[in-house]
């Protein structure tokens, strides 16, 4: 086990670095300064702008610099907001962004694990086929599709639940986390209907059944152990899925989270909050499937030695 | 192509047909592509076109699917959206192909240490959250059509040169490539003329899972600002128009909405039709 975890730290790291070397690469290849634009910039005050945000110096200490920074957890000051610094807006954002991500992930496991093992127990059945077209259209309909669609069912029409928001209003993060979940929903449904399948087939589920236990004993304690590997696989790259949908998703709901940071800084240009968040939302996103690793191999020993 | 082959595609597509939600695909997709090819043609207006008399209007005998808040004709600007995002979809899948396809041949034929550099590259790439470096290429490069395919496609090799390397490694090990490999048939020719057409099952599977996806990361930019730019449309910007104006104007959200889902509906649909079709083994279930 911890090989595998040294093993897997080893590609984890140099990506990490491959990331922010190529995000920073690109952010300072970008033609012009991000201070060509503001007319009202004085040459003198363009050369203390400059010095304020280290510009002068080679690119090469320049990035080793910002490294070092990077790694006390310091992504410098936001150039569009310079009275904050990117840490700052990070920590405001990531715990809404969190938040709307976890709820979408349980809303999606909660869903999908039910409608999945219902569907492999009577396979080729209405149970199935039902459950299976749904999880079908789930995955077809995209966000930006069903953001919309739901506000203007749910919201604007019926007018039974707030469009915008994030906490402001009861039942305001509703339809962003059923917006978010849905295709996660989906995935999940199938995955555990494939993997049930699986188990469901196997002698020790026949055995189970001889010793009389009860089908809802066979089916959670010893058939959803085995069946649920390949959801647990999907959560990882799951994470790193919902955190790019949060972009969209806190664009069509008005929630200030990271997502929409994001979004926005890649609208103004705001280069050192653009190089700030995509580093973090990388580091996340590979430790999010780093982690999913190690739980996969923790549940299937199997996994551990390859 | 000799009758056994031919026969055996034969068989295979006879499978494809005989599913209904493929073949309503297959019939939905190839619609779209004549449809997207003749716009030019056929296209009721242009797409810059405004009405200004009329302002937003809903439904009507002169502009079916109505027109935008600006006056242009929807159904108009939703074949020429047709166009952009159909375009992006099977580029940049095309893109993914050929180097995935490469990549995997050349890494499972060559096999050893060439093979293990290669897959441990692609072992890496995959860490890389792309979606983060394609918003960053699009800030800061402009908002470059062709760049967006480049890098979309670009990305999605990855898995298509897993896939590719593991039928070659298969295949390279069976009697018919090791006869010809004793026959002292070139590897460039082996290559091209046995490992790449055997192979191809899986590939053509996953290229047809991968145009929906592509679409979907386009529609994504373009919805997010990112992606293609006014005047110019594609669903992902027609659909952020709509969604922008849905309160007043209902069927600027509804109708390219329902013409994107439909789209991604039957691509997967001629996806999972496809690998049963090609691999007889799975049947359909």
């Amino acid at each position: 086990m911890i090989s595998l975890i040294l093993r897997r730290l080893g590609t984890a790291i140099p990506v990490l670095l491959a990331v922010i070397t190529l995000t920073f690469v690109m952010v300072h290849s970008a033609p012009g300064g991000p201070f060509d634009e503001e007319k009202a910039v004085s040459p003198e005050v363009l050369v203390k702008l400059n010095e304020r945000y280290n510009l002068n110096e080679p690119l090469v200490v320049q990035y080793f610099d910002y490294l070092g920074n990077v790694l006390q957890g310091d992504f410098g000051p936001s150039f569009r907001y310079p009275s904050r610094s990117v840490t700052e807006l990070i920590s405001i954002g990531l715990p809404i962004t969190f938040e709307l991500a976890l709820y979408a992930i349980l809303f999606a496991l909660m869903l999908g694990i039910i409608a999945g093992v219902i569907s492999s127990l009577r396979p080729n059945t209405a149970y199935d086929y039902v459950p299976m077209t749904i999880a079908m259209a789930g995955i077809c309909i995209p966000s930006i599709v069903l953001g919309p669609s739901l506000t203007l069912i749910f919201g604007i029409q019926l007018n039974w639940l707030p469009v915008t928001g994030w906490g402001d209003i009861p039942g305001d993060k509703v339809l962003p986390t059923i917006t978010l979940g849905t295709a996660y929903a989906a995935y999940c449904a199938r995955l555990t209907r494939g993997g049930m399948l699986e188990i469901l087939n196997q002698d020790f589920i026949r055995t189970a059944r001889a010793k009389g236990l009860s089908e809802f004993r066979v089916v959670v304690v010893h058939a959803l152990r085995g069946g649920l590997t390949p959801v647990i696989a999907f959560l990882g790259p799951a994470m790193a899925g919902l955190l790019a949908g949060s972009f969209v998703v806190e664009t069509i709901f008005g929630i200030p989270g990271l997502g929409r940071f994001y979004v926005e800084a890649a609208f103004n240009r705001d280069y050192t909050m653009i190089l700030g968040t995509s580093i973090f939302f990388s580091c996340l996103i590979i430790s999010f499937n780093l982690l999913s690793d190690l739980v996969a191999a923790s549940l299937n020993p199997k996994l551990r030695d390859q | 192509m000799n009758t056994a082959e031919s026969s055996l595609a034969k068989k295979a597509f006879d499978r494809l047909v005989s599913n209904k939600l493929s073949l309503f695909g297959g019939i939905y997709v190839l619609l779209l592509i004549v449809l997207a090819i003749f716009t030019p043609l056929i296209a009721p207006y242009d797409y810059a076109y405004q009405d200004l008399n009329l302002g937003p209007s809903g439904p009507s005998a002169e502009h079916l699917l109505g027109t935008d808040t600006l006056g242009r004709d929807l159904l108009t600007r939703m074949m020429y959206g047709s166009r952009i995002s159909l375009m992006v979809g099977f580029l940049a899948t095309m893109v993914a192909l050929v180097i995935g396809v490469l990549w995997g041949t050349i890494a499972g034929f060559a096999g050893g240490r060439t093979d293990a550099v290669m897959m441990r590259i692609v072992d890496v790439l995959y860490g890389i959250p792309f979606i983060i470096l394609i918003i960053l290429l699009m800030v800061i490069f402009g908002r470059n059509l062709v760049l967006l395919f480049m890098a979309i496609g670009a990305v999605e090799w990855l898995t298509m040169s897993r896939i590719v390397r593991s039928q070659v490694m298969s295949l390279s090990q069976q009697e018919f490539v090791l006869s010809a490999e004793a026959m002292g048939v070139s590897k460039k020719d082996i290559i091209s003329r046995h490992l790449i057409p055997n192979a191809i099952g899986p590939v053509i599977v996953y290229a047809t899972l991968t145009v929906p996806q592509i679409m979907l990361l386009e529609a994504f930019l373009s919805f997010l600002g990112l992606g293609v730019q006014a005047p110019m449309s594609s669903w992902g910007l027609l659909i952020r128009d709509g969604a922008v104006s849905m309160e007043e104007y209902w069927w600027l959200l509804i109708f390219p909405s329902l013409a994107f889902s439909l789209t991604l509906f039957s691509l997967n649909f001629i996806g999972d039709g496809l690998r049963d079709a090609l691999d007889p083994r799975t049947g359909p279930n």
